[in-house]
């Protein structure tokens, strides 16, 4: 059966819980309902067409743009935001410690993409380190710290520390 | 103002048919873009349909009866990165692997890229020189139409109102394809030119399909002739003379503008050398395999 | 005093160790509140309207069918400023809104306040403004021109500035001369700008949360505008999502206060990706010739060179880019003799002002491709002819100031050249990053040629030309915890880490905690010029030492010893005299004190009319080495190895210190490989993320460090300014590298002139031979 849902009266699953979006505008991203809807600040804008990867979320698993999401138009998925990772993940701690934070605004994206990376392949060579976080821009580290903390997680893992 | 979500092929025709004012949403990576920007505006009335969940339009079938490669128009580049389409159309797979980043190629869809009718659209350009055929459909009925034939201008394609793409067949062929792309840096950009080429060692033909160097993806008729014919396709080889004039035969086919992102002169130069490696590294491959 | 403890005394997170960000892990949460994130109850949304001329007379603006749109609460344009029109950071020459002429496209021209921003969109669309088009001024060159009709009422000029020395009459053995050009850089933070101004309820004053580099600088500029004292209006450091020169000007702040002040009602307005193009200044594009003259042996005789740098309609920080830019012809060469000849000019293009670099990036990219020519033409590699003519400390520059900074030029110089080469002749990788055109899979392994080139530069720290630069910090004892009071804009770079690690070790404490960031202290002065580790270090060294002084005093008087035997060592206070040590934790116990700083820098002069005089602080140096496969064919660059030897001082925390320098170096790959805004007829043609490109994770190679750590006597704690240099010399390296590569196709190739550098320029150099 084709379901419809009210596009400006909508429920989303966010980190496991079910929110209620009242008065959203048509064609309202994701990324938008999240920090003004919802108040999940957590996932930051800085280009809203993709390109930045700053406003990274999981959509039933999947890295996405979550800028690029018409929010009513996933409301019967699972969206995970940084918010729903906890705060201390190892992915979380290695780039506190290992400096791959200056500004910071770019980093919750990037912890969502390196997340993501490290569930789709555990053990990434630097190549495919790169690749795999092409999509998030940082502009004040340069990235070398960002490819230290990945594989920081990776050796940990890989020493069972976790 | 709803957001509809049919779940088969059936459900979304019927939609369509029934509603006047729809938009479908295949990915959403760049119709988004122009909602967030306020340069696409949805009118009170419009219908939202997101073809995520009809189930058919993410199939992939691979009919080595037919020699063809099936793909529903809502395949999404990361499922194109890998087998069997990266072993049955490697060069739609390398164009996938350019769009975007892992985000985009998450969400992004073939179909998507084919509507949108950008002269850049990288999946169009590896399935122009795939001579891949679409399937429309509407409660009308199906009609097909070659990608190629598809895009008419910057954003316009021959779509109807109630119609869709239900799928893209991709033919199945021996020989060698590959898809290169120019962008100003090294990672998530734009087509700044872009070649696809498909030696096909069945049927002894080459098509070359070049982007962003036109209004829409370019199949360069001539020089692909060209090459089919001057080709030794027993020997997997053509001479440098013959070569440089398919080189100049695609130029001559580019029309491309000036703009922010390169010149017109920059773009025909390109093309042509891309062009050029693409032959020459097929005939290569083709002659270890003799 | 306790008995004598003979374990090694230590501090935790104390100078020269590398502790974490004490905002890291609420970034890495997500819960850090960027200016951006900001809310308040009963919050409107503010929006402006922008000029879409570039040039013309505002005739009429009518906002009446704005106004009443359901959700709109106000709308302002110039003629509700009640206090001063106009605001700028060395000349108050922009207007808060235009109201009698725009002068580029993007200009502000008023705002409106709604409850929504969807309102607020319409309501901008629904106010009229008439124009009457007015011919733009878009050539710098036009703007010397005295036909040229002034597009201000400050005039077409916003500074000349020559540098003359020695005898400019001499000529030398070698001559090599070229011009260049600079495109205009964007410093694309990514934490976009935004604001939230909150009126008091007796609407009286206003506290506006802002992501700024100068917290101060703003509160003088919006008081004024405001017609308020600058005691009610309270700025308070909203949190920054990077800055790089963008956020020194006043972007949206008068305006969100305007608005709150309106209404009664807080205000948030934040810019898009696009609109941030708009509203703040970007690097000068700037239009150089230069002409050096050496011995047969290659040594430096004399420079000349002419600077023209298009300021854009306003005049921000262009005059004082300009002296940067003149003052740093030479390069961190000798040289007794110079003619440099610069100006800054208006035209109807973006202003420009402020970023990283601050017109060294421009003086540096041209004096290396310089000394590039200069070593061809002698026969000489370009390690060679850098070395022969390093500065060092004593020497004196073109403007006659003695150069009295540690000038390790040589060193750096030295380093480059003992750097390895990376293991990588036998590269078999096959994922395409490992070539030019990278994920578009364009070039084979035969297609690539490699290249290594050289750049070496020095910048001035700090603020120059008799500048008032100082910096405020106050150092608070309560029971056992230091806690440090300062206005200074932390974006980034990483000064609430280095802050406590002052204290610690100047304390011996370990406890440092950190007030909110606001003007409820005097100024830290600018988070720009690498001034901050030096100007508010400086400031928090100082408070924290004056603190040491009085407990030092009671310690003595308590215990009837010397106070100037006693030191701090590590976590503990250690009498020289006896050998006795205690705690400092044991201390402090029951003390309670309370000092404030303001930490200045020598004094400097202005230059005089010809370039003369001490009109720099301190100077810091740098160099890089880039190593870059070209694609010649098709222009294309895979930059593979960046390497550096960078003068610091002493690295206060190394792991920042590396941050800054490959942050930097990105910066400066990003200017020579792909940023420039493109204007066509004042409009730009890439205001978005999608078209204006910033590396990516893809084009950023490993980068090579080495710091040389000679604490510098004039600075405090010995170390310099870290931020600026990565960014200057990158750029002119990479350039190099490509034209070593270039030239692999056969001597005399086209020198490469510009940034940054597109693959067409790299074809056409293929295929043309240099003039000379």
């Amino acid at each position: 059966m084709t379901s419809k849902s009210d596009e400006r009266h909508f429920e989303l699953s966010i980190n496991g819980n079910r929110h209620r979006v009242t008065d959203s505008y048509p064609g309202e991203s994701l990324l938008t309902v999240l920090r003004d809807r919802l108040g999940l600040t957590g996932s930051k804008g800085a280009c809203e067409e993709g390109e930045c990867g700053s406003c990274s979320v999981l959509l039933d698993g999947n890295l996405v743009c979550s800028c690029l999401v018409l929010a009513a138009s996933v409301t019967n998925c699972s969206v995970v935001t940084v918010e729903g990772l906890g705060g201390s993940t190892d992915v979380q701690t290695a780039f506190v410690e290992s400096g791959a934070i200056q500004c910071g605004f770019c980093s919750p994206g990037l912890i969502m993409a390196a997340t993501n990376l490290l569930e789709r392949t555990p053990e990434p060579t630097v190549d495919e380190i790169r690749e795999g976080l092409a999509g998030n821009l940082c502009r004040c580290t340069g990235y070398g710290r960002i490819i230290d903390a990945v594989q920081v997680v990776v050796q940990q893992r890989k020493n069972g520390r976790s | 103002m709803p957001v509809a979500h049919p779940r088969s092929i059936g459900e979304l025709t019927e939609l369509l048919d029934e509603e006047s004012h729809t938009v479908l949403l295949a990915g959403g990576t760049d119709f988004m873009v122009g909602l967030n920007h306020g340069s696409t505006r949805l009118a009170p009335d419009d219908l939202i349909v997101d073809l995520r969940l009809v189930a058919e339009l993410s199939t992939v079938e691979v009919d080595y009866q037919q020699q063809v490669l099936r793909l529903g128009a809502g395949v999404r580049w990361d499922d194109l990165l890998t087998a069997p389409i990266a072993e049955i159309a490697p060069c739609l797979s390398q164009a996938a692997r350019t769009v975007g980043s892992h985000q985009i190629r998450t969400a992004g869809t073939i179909g998507g890229n084919l509507a949108t009718a950008s002269p850049a659209g990288d999946g169009v350009c590896a399935l122009v020189a795939l001579d891949a055929t679409l399937v429309l459909t509407s409660s009308r009925g199906q009609r097909t139409v070659a990608v190629s034939e598809f895009a008419i201008a910057p954003k316009k394609n021959v779509l109807e109102r109630d119609e869709f793409i239900e799928r893209v067949d991709i033919p199945i062929t021996e020989g060698w394809q590959g898809y290169s792309k120019i962008g100003t840096r090294n990672a998530m950009v734009i087509s700044v030119a872009g070649v696809a080429v498909v030696l096909s060692s069945e049927s002894n033909t080459c098509r070359i399909a070049l982007g962003s160097v036109g209004p829409t993806v370019i199949l360069s008729t001539e020089a692909s002739q060209f090459a089919g014919t001057t080709i030794n396709w027993e020997i997997a080889s053509i001479t440098s003379a013959d070569l440089e004039t398919v080189v100049e035969m695609t130029r001559a086919s580019a029309t491309p503008i000036d703009d922010h992102r390169s010149t017109a002169a920059y773009r025909k130069h390109a093309v042509g050398v891309l062009t050029k490696r693409l032959i020459e590294q097929g005939l290569t491959t083709l002659r270890k395999s003799l | 005093m306790s008995d004598l403890d003979i374990r090694e005394s230590v501090i935790n997170g104390g100078l020269g160790q590398s502790p974490v960000r004490p905002d890291g892990v609420a970034k890495a949460e997500g819960s850090y509140e960027f200016s951006s994130d900001l809310s308040a109850d009963n919050m409107l949304i503010g929006k402006t309207l922008r000029s879409p001329h570039q040039h013309a007379r505002i005739i009429r603006i009518d906002t009446s069918d704005a106004s009443a749109m359901t959700g709109v609460h106000r709308i302002i344009t110039a003629e509700d400023v009640p206090g001063k029109a106009t605001y700028g950071l060395i000349a108050s020459d922009q207007p808060v809104f235009a109201s009698d002429v725009v002068r580029y496209i993007g200009e502000p021209v008023a705002a409106v306040v709604a409850d929504d921003e969807e309102i607020c969109s319409r309501a901008l669309e629904a106010i009229v403004v008439e124009y009457e088009p007015l011919t733009p001024l878009i050539d710098a060159r036009l703007a010397l021109d005295t036909d040229t009709p002034p597009i201000h009422p400050d005039g077409n000029v916003i500074r000349e500035q020559n540098v003359i020395c020695g005898d400019t009459t001499v000529i030398g053995d070698i001559v090599v001369e070229d011009h260049y050009t600079i495109g205009m850089q964007d410093q694309a933070f990514l934490g976009l700008e935004s604001a939230l101004a909150i009126p008091d309820a007796d609407g009286a004053g206003v506290e506006c949360h802002v992501a700024t580099q100068w917290l101060h600088e703003d509160l003088g500029q919006v008081a004024a505008c405001l017609d308020l004292p600058e005691s009610s209006v309270r700025l308070v450091l909203g949190g920054v999502g990077g800055a790089f020169g963008g956020r020194e000007d006043i972007s949206l702040q008068v305006h969100v206060c305007l608005l709150a002040l309106a209404t009664g009602r807080p205000v948030k307005m934040h810019y898009s990706r696009s609109e941030s193009f708009l509203g703040h200044v970007h690097r000068h594009p700037a239009q150089i010739w230069m002409r050096h003259h050496a011995t047969k042996e290659g040594k430096l005789v004399k420079v000349e060179a002419e600077f023209v740098f298009d300021g854009g309609a306003y005049a921000s920080t262009s005059s004082a880019v300009l002296v940067n830019a003149v003052t740093h012809a030479q390069g961190p060469y000798r040289c007794e003799n110079a003619e440099v000849r610069g100006v800054a000019v208006r035209t109807n293009n973006l202003p420009c002002g402020a970023m990283r670099g601050f017109g060294v990036v421009q003086a540096c990219f041209a004096h290396e491709r310089q000394m590039d020519l200069l070593a061809h033409a002698c026969g000489l590699d370009p390690i060679e002819i850098r070395r022969r003519n390093a500065m060092s400390t004593g020497d004196k520059l073109i403007t006659g100031q003695v150069v009295e900074s540690v000038a390790p030029v040589l060193q750096i110089i030295e380093g480059l050249e003992r750097m390895p080469f990376p293991d990588d002749g036998n590269d078999v990788e096959t994922h395409p990053y490992h070539r030019p055109g990278g994920a578009g899979n364009t070039t084979r392994a035969s297609d690539v040629r490699r290249g290594v080139g050289y750049g070496v530069a020095i910048k001035n720290l700090m603020y120059s030309e008799a500048f008032d630069d100082y910096s405020t910090a106050r150092c608070t004892l309560r029971d056992g915890v230091v806690t440090l009071k300062f206005a200074t804009a932390e974006v980034g770079q990483g000064f609430i880490t280095i802050a406590p690690q002052i204290a610690r070790t100047t304390l011996g404490l370990e406890d440092v905690a950190l007030e909110s960031i606001d003007t409820g202290v005097g100024s830290a002065g600018s988070t720009s010029a690498s001034r901050q580790t030096w100007m508010s270090g400086g400031a928090v060294e100082a408070a924290c030492l004056k603190v040491r002084q009085l407990i030092f005093e009671h310690v003595a008087s308590s215990t009837g010893s010397d106070p100037f035997a006693l030191v701090i060592e590590g976590d503990s206070i250690v009498n020289t005299a006896t050998g006795e040590r205690q705690l400092m934790s044991e201390v402090v116990k029951g003390l309670e004190f309370d000092e404030e700083v303001e930490f200045r820098h020598r004094p400097t002069v202005p230059l005089d009319e010809n370039g003369q005089g001490a009109c720099h602080t301190a100077f810091a140096f740098v160099g890089h080495r880039a190593i870059v496969d070209v694609d010649v064919e098709l222009g294309l660059v895979r930059v593979v190895e960046v390497s550096t030897v960078q003068d610091v001082g002493r690295a206060l925390n190394p792991l920042s210190v590396t941050g800054q320098i490959e942050g930097g170096i990105a910066q400066g790959l990003g200017l020579a490989l792909m940023e420039e805004i493109v204007q066509q007829d004042g409009r730009i043609m890439n205001p978005s993320f999608t078209d204006y490109l910033i590396p990516t994770i893809a084009d950023m190679p490993p980068v090579v460090a080495e710091l040389i750590e000679i604490p510098d006597p004039q600075a405090p704690m010995g170390a310099k300014g870290v931020g600026e240099p990565p960014t200057i010399s990158s750029t002119p390296a990479i350039i190099a590298a490509i034209q070593d590569a270039v030239n692999q196709f056969g001597a005399g190739r086209s020198h490469l002139t510009r940034v940054p550098i597109r693959p067409s320029d790299i074809t056409e150099a293929l295929n043309s031979t240099r003039r000379d």
